[in-house]
């Protein structure tokens, strides 16, 4: 997010100030540790998971712009640091750590944030943020507050869009040809663009989208809560 | 020089996710699957509250193995059946072939059963001069083809008709000109009930062992499985240790579940239990039977109080219909037995972590099989625990564990990490302004051979926040 993403964060800190949240950005902050906890390599995932819990300690809630990167704190941490000595610490973050569209909708109980996107774009729901942290209506009732925005249902939307963190690179065939699948759902609604609640769902279908020199454009959720109608510049991706 | 499951994997993988014809039949398959699944789903009161039902009796069944084996080993002696424990595919094998060659066996029926396929038991009772008929249709035509069964559940799911047309042409009869499916049905069922009535022992697999009532309980749909186990004189019952349940009243949420899961069915359309050989005035039943309970790393597997719940499988496929890499790879890729995630879990266990870790890394964690599993099997989970016992076992790259030693030092160094990234995006932009991308030069070319460049920012989140975004 921080390195190839930026725009997303500048996004979700954009709608969260808009809604009334003092929002601070911990420079020490790194990676929570996922690429190494889902590789397998639990013992290089570990410091990571606890200098993660050392420099958010004190938040009052923790927003992430990703559903993965949640599951991973609220539902890994318990057992990647069930030896360590931030267990505790761990456990009270986990519950005060949320997805950026499920802090809105539970926490914060917002839906209408006064955005504006005249445009046609179709849903995918992200793995993590659908079945581990259970969220399927909430970045939906997000966007349909949206004022002009048209939202096109694709089939098989639950269906994995085929990145899978370093998934993506070891079985490349297969994370092709699933992210081929997804790009023929999201052709297939004719819809501008295409959201979700994880950024790097987007990235990939992006670059999946890209090869095919498709017309349909990834935005991330938050990008589009941002736009409120008076911006010029769309914030969606930049191709690079 | 031979190749290891691993390259086998990634070769059939890469050729299977690029057949847009088989890519359709399964999708179209699956996708009938999921109708009918989802209406049967719809059919049961309460979905959720009847998988938590069938996980604790699983729970139960596996916590105390041990009584319930016991207690239905006990049942079936007293009425006059045998049973035989194996430690592993060696010993079950040779128990059966002995026992077919001591009768005199020289044609063995078989209904469909993954244990049998797991320990190889046809290709040892042909060796010793049997001739083995499957007759589960699609078990019959994946044996005409000389392959494996492509799906636990539909083991033909991935031929269409014209395609079994041709082959029952060329195996069976050169006259079968249509390939209409009732009449292929039609020409199967000739030449099988021939072979039903030819057959001195029928083998079954077990979808349960109950343990109170000391049967076993079978579903099936073509009505081949009674007649396997009624017509011929011996009957031989193959079944995983696991499959154990402890009463027979568990039945009634565990076979409409298992029907559910897997065609979509209320009930399949036989449910069939027995408990030992014909008894005196009874019409029918096989004069001897006998169970194989077979082992085969289970009670490994059973010692792992993290994983043990993997032993809980019902074999139902569900979780095969709903895996997206199934899905584009297709059942025979995987080299296994049981294919899917199920399959992705259990074989490191079983056939050791060593060959077959790639399968628990062939996954995009995506926990699409977690949600559907109907004892709630929480697959991805285990997928994850396998890659990090993977890990632990030293069974991973050693380029691999530099490059995470390396990453895992500059995340908990911000600035190193800040700077790191910086020179990446730097790096990668050079390369591929001089129009570099995807050359032997970019190191993220296995990444743009099928995707275009990740976005390269000129400015990171963290700078952006530096230069004035900071201001609340």
């Amino acid at each position: 997010m921080d390195q190839l993403l930026p725009e997303v964060a500048v996004d979700t800190v954009k709608v969260l100030r808009r809604i009334g949240c003092a929002v601070e950005f911990p420079e020490d902050q790194t990676c929570c540790g996922q690429p190494a906890l889902n590789t397998g390599y639990w013992g290089d995932a570990r410091p990571c998971a606890e200098h993660f819990v050392r420099v958010f300690k004190n938040a009052d809630f923790v927003v992430c712009p990703s559903g993965s990167c949640v599951s991973v704190i609220r539902l890994f941490y318990p057992e990647l640091l069930a030896h360590s000595l931030l267990r505790e610490d761990a456990a009270a973050l986990a519950s005060r750590t949320f997805e950026f569209s499920e802090f809105l909708v539970k926490v914060a109980a917002v839906t209408q944030v006064g955005a504006t996107f005249p445009h046609s774009v179709t849903y995918h729901a992200s793995c993590h943020g659908l079945r581990e942290l259970k969220l399927r209506d909430e970045p939906l009732q997000l966007l349909r507050q949206v004022d002009g925005l048209k939202l096109i249902e694709m089939v098989r939307s639950e269906e994995c869009c085929g990145f899978g963190g370093t998934f993506a690179v070891k079985f490349a065939d297969i994370s092709a040809a699933m992210g081929t699948s997804k790009a023929e759902s999201v052709a297939a609604t004719g819809a501008e663009f295409v959201t979700a609640t994880d950024p790097s769902c987007l990235m990939h279908l992006q670059g999946i989208l890209g090869k095919r020199d498709a017309t349909t454009r990834t935005i991330y959720l938050a990008s589009i809560l941002a736009q409120d109608g008076l911006a010029q510049k769309s914030s969606a991706q930049e191709r690079p | 020089m031979s190749q290891t499951a691993a390259q086998r994997f990634l070769q059939d993988a890469a050729v299977k996710s690029a057949d847009l014809m088989h890519r359709e039949i399964i999708r179209r398959g699956m996708e009938s699957y999921d109708v009918a699944h989802l209406k049967g789903r719809a059919r049961i009161k309460d979905w959720e509250a009847a998988r938590e039902k069938c996980q604790e009796i699983k729970r139960e069944a596996i916590n105390h193995l041990d009584r319930y084996l016991l207690q239905f080993e006990e049942k079936v002696i007293a009425r006059g059946g045998h049973v035989f424990w194996a430690a592993n595919s060696e010993e079950a094998c040779t128990y059966v072939k002995n026992l077919a060659t001591r009768l005199g066996v020289r044609t063995v029926v078989k209904s469909k059963s993954m244990v049998t396929e797991e320990i190889q038991l046809s290709p040892v009772l042909e060796k010793a001069g049997i001739k083995v008929w499957e007759t589960d249709l699609g078990e019959f035509i994946v044996q005409l083809r000389e392959e494996p069964p492509y799906h636990i559940v539909t083991p033909a799911m991935h031929l269409n008709r014209g395609q079994i047309a041709k082959l029952f042409r060329e195996k069976l009869d050169p006259g079968i000109e249509s390939d209409d499916p009732a009449d292929l049905m039609a020409a199967a069922r000739r030449i099988l009930r021939q072979a039903f009535f030819a057959a001195e022992m029928g083998i079954s697999g077990a979808n349960f062992l109950v343990a109170d009532a000391g049967v076993i309980a079978i579903s099936t749909n073509e009505g081949n499985g009674r007649l396997c186990t009624s017509v011929p004189r011996i009957h031989v019952v193959v079944s995983g240790i696991e499959k154990v349940i402890p009463r027979l009243e568990d039945l009634a949420v565990l076979w409409p579940v298992l029907a559910t899961s897997g065609t979509g069915q209320g009930i399949t359309t036989y449910g069939t239990l027995i408990g030992g050989p014909r008894r005196p005035g009874e019409v029918d039943g096989a004069e001897e039977f006998h169970v194989v309970l077979v082992d085969n790393g289970r009670s490994q597997l059973l010692a792992d109080a993290e994983q043990r719940e993997v032993l809980h499988c019902i074999r139902c496929g569900a979780c095969l219909n709903i895996c997206p890499v199934f899905r584009h790879v297709g059942g025979h890729t995987y080299g296994t037995t049981y294919p899917g995630p199920i399959g992705s879990v259990l074989t490191p266990h079983l056939n050791g972590i060593k060959e077959f870790k790639h399968l628990s890394y062939a996954s995009s964690l995506c926990g699409a099989c977690s949600s559907v599993c109907p004892v709630k099997i929480d697959l991805a989970h285990h997928l994850l625990q396998n890659r990090r016992n993977a890990t632990e076992a030293g069974a991973t790259k050693e380029s691999e564990r530099l490059i995470f030693r390396v990453w895992r030092y500059a995340m908990l160094r911000p600035r190193m990490y800040a700077l790191g990234g910086w020179l990446v995006r730097k790096a990668l932009r050079i390369i591929y302004g001089l129009g570099l991308a995807g050359s032997i030069l970019d190191p993220m070319r296995v990444w743009n051979r099928y995707r275009s460049p990740v976005p390269l920012p000129s400015e990171s989140f963290r700078a952006r926040w530096r230069k004035g975004l900071d201001a609340n």
